[in-house]
Order: structure tokens, then sequence, then C-alpha cells
């Protein structure tokens, strides 16, 4: 095992018991190599970049989602390969593309930093649209506007805990969201 | 919002309070208790249970399916985890099936030729092919929503072991009441009647296990 996958393993085990700090530190390295996945994918496809960045998005929400299912006795490298690969197929998928080429493994490829920067995914801004004007209000002011969530919960006369419910759900119905758009087609 | 916006939001949900092991976990105990409710409920043990125990025959019927649900939900587990592969837990499948298959040889080799028709078809075949569907269904919905958590990467494939679980699991139940020991009859039957839980469980795994 590679020592960046080792560190992802460490990371994603402090993760799973409530560390979030690791759990940024795990999400920020593993993101420049789906990133690099997910262009390489795209160039073939000649999707444009910022449509990488969307899979991408898809890819770190479906980690999210799914983090439960990572046995911490296995690397990790192929879990997050596995999860990559189901969710870019989706993704282009849904953009009426076609993938036959194959996805290569996460893990080995050359990590690929964002130049999208200034520009606002297209995918998640359309999906949030969906969710209940609470859920939107809540993951705007966590995200977008970096509040925390007791800030979150005395602007939105909430309690700490129906924040993180409400936060929570509104995730799961985001993932629920790609799904069904992907299966539209 | 920027992929870095989102990285936010993931850190700040709590991590899942169960791990994917734990949930199937419950979700077993749950498909035991479920097919027990409705076993002792509308079909009860035979009357001649007490002596049956002593039979060879008649405890063979639970080894076989009780060796079956236990591989089936190693193997479910398995194939609910995105990098999971059925090649892993394939073997340990075959366990059930090939005891099964040296009793039916044995079986023959015991019995006389003009006996074998009469053992296979037994008197039980149609009540073998109702009950264990019936017991099968709350299994499978305590199976299926357990794998909910999962990410297999073929939901069809993981619904149907997990049919094949709640099958086996219903099997155990069935084989208490069911009067027909001989292996000629439970190889050919209980065989079938999982086998059409599997297909329903492959079906729902299709519409419910994408993720």
């Amino acid at each position: 095992m590679s020592r960046r996958e080792s560190e992802w393993a460490a990371w994603m085990r402090a993760a799973l018991d409530g560390d979030a700090r690791a759990y940024r530190l795990f999400l920020e390295s593993v993101t420049p190599y789906v990133r690099a996945v997910a262009r390489s994918q795209c160039r073939s496809l000649r999707a444009t970049e910022s449509e990488a960045e969307d899979a991408v998005q898809e890819v770190l929400l479906a980690i999210h989602l799914k983090r439960g299912t990572w046995d911490p006795s296995r690397p990790i490298g192929p879990w997050i390969g596995a999860i990559a690969r189901n969710k870019l197929i989706d993704g282009l998928r849904r953009r009426g593309r076609y993938i036959d080429v194959p996805i290569d493994d996460v893990v080995d490829s050359l990590p690929v930093q964002d130049q999208t920067d200034r520009i606002s995914m297209h995918d998640v801004e359309t999906l949030l649209g969906h969710l209940k004007v609470r859920q939107q209000d809540i993951v705007r002011s966590i995200s977008v506007h970096g509040h925390t969530i007791s800030d979150t919960a005395d602007r939105l006369k909430m309690t700490e805990g129906a924040v993180r419910v409400s936060l929570h759900r509104a995730l799961k119905a985001l993932g629920a969201l790609y799904r069904s758009s992907a299966r539209e087609d | 919002m920027k992929t870095d916006d989102l990285i936010d939001l993931l850190v700040t949900d709590p991590p899942p309070r169960w791990r994917l092991r734990s949930t199937l976990a419950i979700a077993v105990a749950g498909a035991v208790v479920a097919a027990a409710a409705v076993f002792f409920a509308a079909v009860g043990v035979r009357p001649d249970f007490a002596e049956a125990v002593g039979s060879g025959r008649f405890l063979f019927k639970f080894v076989v399916t009780i060796t079956l649900a236990i591989a089936a939900i190693a193997a479910a587990l398995e194939v609910a985890r995105p990098d999971g592969r059925l090649a892993r837990r394939g073997l340990a499948l075959a366990i059930a099936p090939a005891l099964g298959a040296c009793a039916v040889a044995g079986e023959l080799m015991l019995l006389p030729d003009s006996e074998w028709m009469r053992r296979l078809v037994g008197s039980n075949a149609r009540v073998c092919l109702t009950v264990i569907p019936l017991l099968a269904a709350g299994p499978l919905v305590c199976l299926v929503a357990a794998l909910r958590y999962g990410a297999p990467a073929n939901p069809g494939q993981a619904g149907a072991i997990a049919g094949i679980a709640a099958g086996a699991i219903a099997a155990t139940f069935y084989a208490a009441s069911c009067t027909d020991d001989s292996p000629l009859f439970v190889m050919t039957w209980y065989p079938i009647a999982i086998l059409i839980v599997s297909a329903a469980g492959y079906l729902v795994g299709r519409a419910l296990l994408r993720w």
C-alpha cells in the first residue's frame, strides 16, 4: 500500500470515529485525485472542465454518504476507486456520454488542482433548488457562506440538533436527486 | 457551489452511527425474528418433532439450510460494499449445495431405485414451495432495508444474494415442520423455493439498491 493510501485510511478511520479535522484532511487530499480521473475521462469524451468538476462533487457526496461501507481492515484506494468509477459513469451517462475507456485507479493518478475556482458548479445548484427551502437555507449557510452550525441555528431560531438533522437529510436528498436525474435519461 | 464549499458542508455532518456490518447484523436478527413469528403463528413444528430430532436425515436439513444462510449473509455483506467481489465469498456459497449433493449420492446408494421417485416427490412439495417464500418475505424486507445502507456495484446481484439468505432462513424454520426428510426431496424442492425468493430479491434489489 502506498504512503498516500495509508494516510487516507488513517484519516478516514479517525473521521469515522468523529474527528472532523481528519475528515477534512481526507476529503481535501482525495479531491485532486478524483479530479484527475474525472478530467481524464472528460477529456477523452470532449466534456468541459466544469462538467468534470460537477462529476467530482457527485463522487465526493457519494463517498460521504457511503463512508460506512468502507471496511477499515481493507485498503481504501480500491474503495474510493469503485465509488468514483460508479459515479463517473452515472454522471457522464446523464450527459448522454457513454464511457468506453477504462477508468484508472484513483490512487495511482496524478493529482489535479481545481482551476474552475471562480465559477459555481451547475449540477449541485440545480439539484439544491429541489430541496425544501429550509434545507436549502441551511446548506447555503454552511457551505457558501461558511457559517457554523451554531450560527446557522441562531439565525434560523432552531436548535443545533435540528440543524444537524436537517443538514443530514438534505445531503441524503441530494444524493437521491443525483441518482434520479441519472435515471431519467 | 464550489467544491471547497461542498467539503465544508460534508465535514459538518457527523459520522454514521452504524457501519454496514452492524446494520446488517441487526437486520439478520430482525429477519430471524420475523421468520420465527410467522412460523410459530401459522405453521408450527411437526407433531413427531421430538422423535425426528434423533434422525440423521432430519438434522441434515438444518445443516444444509444453516450453512447456506451463513454463507449468503457473508456474501451479501461482501457485495454490498462498492469494492466488494462475490468471488471472495463464492466458494462458501457452494458448500451447502456440495453437502446436499453428497447426501443425495448417499441416499441413492442406500435406497432401492423403486423408492427414488416416491421420496423425491414426497408429500409436501406444494407446501414447501408456498411456505418457504411466504416465510422469507419478512426476512427479505429486513435484509434489503439494511443493504440500502450499502453501495453494491451490482444492485440486482446484491438483492438476489439477500434473497438466498432470506430463503435459507425461511427454509431452516420450514424444515422443522416438513415431514419429508429425504435428501432427494430436500435437494429438489428447497432449492426451487429458495431460487424463487432469490429471483424476487433480484428484482427488489434492482429497484431499491441503486445508490
